[in-house]
């Protein structure tokens, strides 16, 4: 198929100098050094690739990272529905501040939320002092992670699911209730089947955060190899230790899971679109 | 209209999901908050002003500033051609266009440190071809910018993007109609209808370049006074047991995100605010 060009594609100056700038400049910062990581791991062949993510120190990081991310994003799906709905639905004193505050995770350097969290949740933090005694240890422990995890993927699942209720025809639930149907029935029939596509891509999100973060996670995790070793701190180890070839080869392992998780994303958001939610994009 | 909808819920239920949804902002983000400045200020306000005026703290607050301001204009720029490439044209691989632009979101922080330190350091794949030429970037200011427009890269473009797409191209079909050249359009129509989207993006893209941790820290050779930003101080400080003034320290990165919750506020309310 070909159209003249000026016709198709618009009729404002500019094109080709957007496009050259746009091309270039996403080459230059993000494309080549992306590649580098495999062209560095294509160095390795198969065998060093294959060790090095295999290692026994690589699937505990692997169990943990992924474990304590999926409970942190599953903990994320259920309250942050609950914040969802409360500011879709209800009015309340103070609640375009209980809005703001949500975002805030996005915004707080995760440094200083890892420093924070872990000064709360210490033995003799403000929260650690009463749940350490009833034996729950939380910082420098698989759970602290957990709890950094739920702070950083936090806004996620409110901010996928919160426009979507906005959205919801109020009249198919009033139509739902003149027609009998209790409330329990009308949120489960009308509601639920609106929220679980959103809900499943802020959880997606959350997870996809949860599984590459370092900065709030290296105060709180206590770092310790086989234990409380995240993916991420160990790729920063095996660099530390002049070790390239290990790094790249989890790096480029996370990366690929990423890119799975990122096409599951972009899937689910066509779902969404598609039922005609919001943009769950703007959520990131 | 929105009390009748409040209605559907019995006063009991909406309290009881109400207290749920604040006790668990409050116990994650409320209260990590309040904790940055009990600690800050736990030497008194002389031990604050002393931790944040220090020679090293203004080494760091510097290199941050001085980051910042190499990055956001970057992508500031990037974002607006894109933008402009996207919401003004057809062509073919659009899609593809901005599964890209939005891939540093996806990675890693680490990783996005790791490729530049894979691509540039010593050992790295131009490596050996920079160190004959006395260029130094992994371990040194240009790494570290390098680095943190990496992770801000979608920032702008993002913000941007939507609000351009949203206001259509007529304003500028009729400029063009009446001779307006391209550089005058952009600045003088389509700039001034996406302001509220594009200083979105700039202070999106300035918290996060002014806070990043991960990438910064993987790059950065933490030389102290030389190669530390406001967070890898806080790293620092905090790993020397000087909680009382790593938190003061953090707490200039509160202060900083606190206001840029503040400026998303105030930009949604001036009406062109995306997100």
């Amino acid at each position: 198929m070909k159209f003249s060009a000026s016709k198709t594609r618009g009729v404002l100056p500019g094109f080709r100098l957007s496009l050259g700038y746009t091309v270039t400049y996403l080459s230059v910062i993000v494309l080549i050094p992306l590649a580098g990581l495999a062209v560095r791991s294509a160095d390795l062949g198969w065998s060093g690739f294959f060790d090095a993510v295999s290692s026994e120190r690589a699937v505990a990081a692997y169990k943990l990272t992924f474990g304590a991310a999926f409970a942190a994003s599953a903990v994320n799906v259920v309250f942050g529905l609950v914040v969802a709905w409360v500011l879709a639905r209800y009015e309340f004193w103070g609640k375009g501040f209980v809005d703001a505050l949500v975002d805030l995770p996005f915004a707080l350097p995760t440094a200083v939320a890892g420093i924070s969290l872990t000064a709360l949740y210490a033995e003799n933090g403000w929260l650690g002092r009463f749940l350490e005694p009833m034996g729950i240890k939380v910082a420098f422990a698989p759970a602290g992670i957990t709890v950094a995890m739920i702070f950083v993927g936090l806004p996620f699942v409110v901010r996928t699911v919160q426009p979507v209720l906005m959205d919801i025809d109020i009249q198919m639930e009033e139509a739902a209730a003149t027609l009998g149907a209790s409330r329990f029935y009308t949120v489960s029939r009308v509601i639920l089947p609106a929220v679980i596509p959103p809900a499943l891509t802020g959880l997606a999100l959350a997870f996809a955060r949860a599984v590459g973060e370092y900065g709030s996670i290296v105060f709180i995790s206590g770092n310790m190899p086989m234990k409380t070793e995240i993916v991420p701190l160990l790729i920063v180890t095996k660099l530390e230790q002049y070790d390239y070839a290990g790094a790249t080869a989890l790096a480029l392992m996370m990366l690929i899971a990423s890119f799975v998780l990122l096409l599951f994303i972009n899937l689910l958001q066509g779902w969404v679109r598609r039922r005609g939610g919001g943009d769950a994009r703007a959520a990131r | 209209m929105a009390n009748q909808i409040a209605l559907r819920d019995t006063p009991w239920v909406r309290r009881a999901l109400i207290g749920v949804a604040l006790l668990f902002l409050g116990l994650f983000v409320v209260l990590p908050v309040v904790a940055v400045f009990t600690e800050a200020f736990s030497k008194g306000l002389s031990g604050y002003f002393e931790a944040i005026t220090e020679p090293v703290t203004r080494a760091a607050i510097r290199l941050t500033l001085l980051t910042a301001a190499i990055t956001v204009p970057l992508n500031l720029v990037f974002g607006v051609a894109a933008a402009w490439l996207i919401a003004k044209y057809r062509f073919w691989g659009k899609n593809a266009l901005l599964t890209l632009i939005d891939l540093p979101f996806s990675v890693s922080p680490v990783i996005s440190g790791l490729i530049f330190v894979l691509l540039l350091g010593g050992r790295g794949i131009f490596g050996p071809w920079l160190e004959a030429h006395d260029i130094k970037i992994i371990f040194a200011v240009p790494g570290i910018v390098l680095a943190t427009t990496f992770v801000t890269f979608p920032f702008v473009a993002r913000e941007v993007l939507p609000v351009m797409q949203d206001s259509g191209s007529d304003e500028e079909e009729q400029a063009l109609t009446l001779g307006a050249s391209g550089w005058r359009i952009l600045f003088q129509v389509t700039l001034p209808k996406v302001r509220w989207g594009l200083l979105y993006g700039v202070v999106l893209c300035n918290a996060r370049a002014m806070g990043e941790f991960g990438a910064v820290s993987v790059v950065s050779g933490h030389i102290r006074g030389e190669t530390n930003t406001i967070p890898l101080h806080v790293e620092i400080l905090y790993n020397e047991y000087n909680m009382a003034a790593a938190f003061s320290v953090a707490s200039i990165l509160t202060l900083l995100a606190l206001g840029t919750l503040g400026a998303k506020k105030l930009i949604e309310q001036k009406g062109g605010g995306h997100g």
